[in-house]
């Protein structure tokens, strides 16, 4: 342990101070969602400090860094949920696909559908588990039917591998399945819209060992055709989920790399002390 | 733990049991105070109350004679003597009494609505005329004041409302059993009187079902449009607190002052009736939003924000978030708030003087601009009127009230324990 401190400590910055100049690779690929110096302030917070990131087609990045380090706000300005926060600022430029996700003339009602979220708590809403995973649908006009909703909602649902333990009790609320179905619930309601990114802010924090697996081999499967983007306070899970791996640090992106690298061999002292378990 | 620590924990012990016994004695104390002042409260106003529904009825055997009431062969209902068929009925039981002072006596022992009540029966049934029928009329005051006990017959005559003779002839009634206590029908039914035994609180009611239905419609939608529109739209700033500042302000404001509002702005200003339900429903309207307001804006805020993050996460507009999400989970209790700003409507007296609602007024209101006034008004009306009858229907009116305040709190509870939802 101490000879790779020594060595990052040969190569690279160590104080605080340095922080802001990410190391490692923020570049993928074949970018789908790139964020290019973003700023975001709460008031007189400077929450995010100039980060950029690329996020690739059907890539499953993972953020990770202690608490308060902005991995979820950065999470956030991905749909545009910091719009609805009182005295939120954002500055820098975030692209989908090509397209200006700030600018004036889009809307996040449109952007939203196609960036999905799931979020730490379970969140059903207090409607039956088939009107939670047609809500998305029915806003959006997505079925012409009910033919076409029911089917929306079945895919859905069995996709989020939850079709088998509900398919008799669909008109039951939602709000009645345990932590962990409910969480696959809210994953179905996600997909049930058909978005191309997903994020997820610690979506497994709430749920049991087994619960978590469940998710874990899910984010898996889905990853075939989402791009995902999790927050997770769980290395081990973003070891198990993750292909890339990006460590923030009091609002800064300390480093970005393929998940191997990170946790076998990172290039930055704060990211060897936090996956280490010296900073958390 | 050491030795030590365990001793000063022991010790301290006994101190927090005693404070919390205490504390709990207290709260018991406060508690039965409370409920005790309630019981009392409770009886007195039904004890002194409960005689109003019952009234001293009086049997005669009623000739509608064609001579008296059909002079030209047809009635005419609005002058015929129907007095003249009781007083007749009443004086053939007392065939010696004679003389006009006696006999103006003998007639004072009916109600001068005895007449009312034979016209409406010929009216509803004409064949009555030229027979002979035994008819239950109301007794006066004086008379049912005397069979409920309310007069001391033993004191002086001059001091009594009841003379000596009448005394007599009361009692002769009662011997023959032609004096009852029978159900008070008039109180349900009639409006306002300057007799105590014609008068009804329905005037009242109705004056007081119509302000509500105006409070209702007014307030209820305005104040939940102002409470989503503070709550989930508008931006966070000195004059949304300058509002919200206003808003509380308002729920204190002392309720004669809305009353003076309502007199300069409806009355003198936009010309409205005076004494009329349409003004008094605005002014409670007025009286009645912020309290609305206030409740349905606590109502929104419990929603859990994880809620209005899950729409907004799916894509669901601002606007759908709150209809869709946000109103259906705080409709309980935006609806308890409204039920409670509408019974302090029902019982609020002091800005309906101010709008003329505290004019005396015998017909019931048919609609929104007919000249009305309202249970409380009603109540401080009565308890302002000299007759000994008016005091049990002073406390009957305050049960009428009551009830209804009761029935609309009972509907708030059940209301917001069917449409609570399970979490």
């Amino acid at each position: 342990m101490s000879d790779r401190m020594s060595k990052a400590k040969d190569t690279l910055p160590e104080q605080p101070s340095d922080i802001g100049k990410t190391v490692g690779n923020v570049r993928s690929a074949n970018p789908y969602v790139v964020a290019e110096n973003v700023n975001v302030y709460y008031g007189d917070n400077h929450a995010i400090k100039n980060v950029s990131l690329e996020i690739g087609t059907k890539e499953v990045i993972a953020l990770i860094g202690p608490s308060g380090c902005g991995k979820s706000t950065f999470l956030r300005c991905l749909n545009r949920m910091n719009d609805s926060i009182e005295n939120a600022r954002v500055s820098g430029h975030i692209s989908l696909a090509g397209t200006d996700i700030y600018s004036k003339d889009l809307d996040p009602v449109a952007l939203r559908a196609r960036v999905g979220m799931v979020f730490q708590k379970p969140n059903p809403f207090p409607k039956s588990i088939y009107d939670n995973v047609a809500y998305g649908p029915r806003i959006h006009g997505l079925a012409a039917n009910r033919a076409e909703l029911d089917n929306i909602v079945h895919t859905s649902l069995e996709r989020a591998g939850l079709l088998k333990e509900v398919i008799d009790r669909l008109d039951e609320p939602g709000t009645g399945l345990s932590g962990g179905q409910q969480q696959r619930l809210c994953i179905a309601r996600t997909i049930a819209v058909d978005p191309d990114v997903i994020l997820m802010d610690e979506p497994c924090s709430a749920l049991d060992p087994i619960a978590t697996a469940r998710i874990e081999d899910l984010m898996y499967e889905l990853s075939e055709d989402y791009a995902i983007v999790i927050v997770t306070h769980s290395m081990q899970q973003a070891a198990r989920v993750s292909q890339r791996v990006a460590y923030f640090h009091l609002g800064s992106l300390v480093e970005v790399d393929e998940t191997n690298r990170i946790f076998t061999n990172p290039r930055h002292r704060l990211t060897e002390d936090y996956i280490t378990g010296r900073i958390g | 733990m050491s030795e030590v620590t365990r001793g000063k924990v022991s010790a301290g012990l006994a101190r927090r049991r005693r404070k919390e016994r205490l504390f709990r004695l207290c709260g018991m104390l406060a508690t039965t105070v409370g409920i005790v002042f309630l019981v009392v409260f409770f009886a007195d106003l039904i004890g002194k109350g409960s005689s109003a529904f019952r009234q001293t009825f009086l049997r005669l055997e009623i000739s509608f004679d064609t001579a008296v009431i059909a002079p030209q062969g047809s009635i005419d209902l609005q002058y015929a003597d129907f007095d003249l068929l009781a007083r007749n009925a009443l004086r053939d039981l007392f065939p010696d009494v004679s003389g006009r002072n006696p006999l103006r006596e003998l007639n004072r022992l009916l109600s001068v609505g005895a007449g009312y009540q034979l016209r409406d029966m010929l009216q509803q049934d004409p064949g009555l005329l030229g027979s002979v029928q035994s008819v239950w009329l109301p007794a006066s005051s004086s008379v049912d004041m005397l069979r409920k006990g309310n007069i001391d017959a033993s004191i002086d005559a001059a001091l009594r409302p009841i003379s000596d003779a009448q005394l007599a002839w009361v009692a002769a009634l009662q011997r023959d059993g032609r004096l009852e206590l029978r159900w008070n029908r008039a109180f349900f039914s009639n409006g306002d009187s300057r007799e105590p035994e014609l008068a009804g609180i329905r005037g009242a009611l109705m004056g007081s079902f119509y302000m509500l239905l105006v409070t209702l419609a007014l307030a209820l939608p305005i104040g939940v449009a102002a409470a989503i529109y503070l709550e989930e739209f508008a931006p966070r700033n000195r004059w949304s607190d300058l509002i919200e500042v206003n808003i509380n302000n308002l729920a204190a404001v002392p309720s004669i002052v809305f009353g003076l509002l309502g007199l300069a702005v409806f009355i003198n200003w936009a010309t409205l009736p005076r004494s009329a339900p349409l003004v008094g429903g605005l002014v409670l309207a007025l009286l009645t939003l912020p309290v609305i307001i206030i409740a349905s804006r606590a109502a929104i805020k419990s929603v859990p924000p994880s809620i209005r993050d899950a729409a907004l996460g799916l894509g669901a507009s601002r606007m759908q978030v709150v209809f869709h999400h946000v109103m259906p989970l705080s409709l309980p209790g935006m609806l308890t708030g409204a039920i409670i700003g509408m019974s302090r409507a029902l019982g609020e007296s002091a800005p309906l003087l101010m709008i003329g609602m505290v004019a005396f007024i015998v017909d019931v209101p048919g609609g929104f601009s007919d000249p009305a006034t309202a249970l409380p008004v009603q109540i401080y009306l009565w308890a302002d009127s000299p007759e000994r009858a008016f005091a049990e229907r002073t406390s009957a009116a305050i049960m009428v009230l009551l009830g209804f305040l009761m029935l609309m709190n009972l509907a708030a509870v059940v209301l917001r324990k069917r449409m609570e939802q399970k979490w």
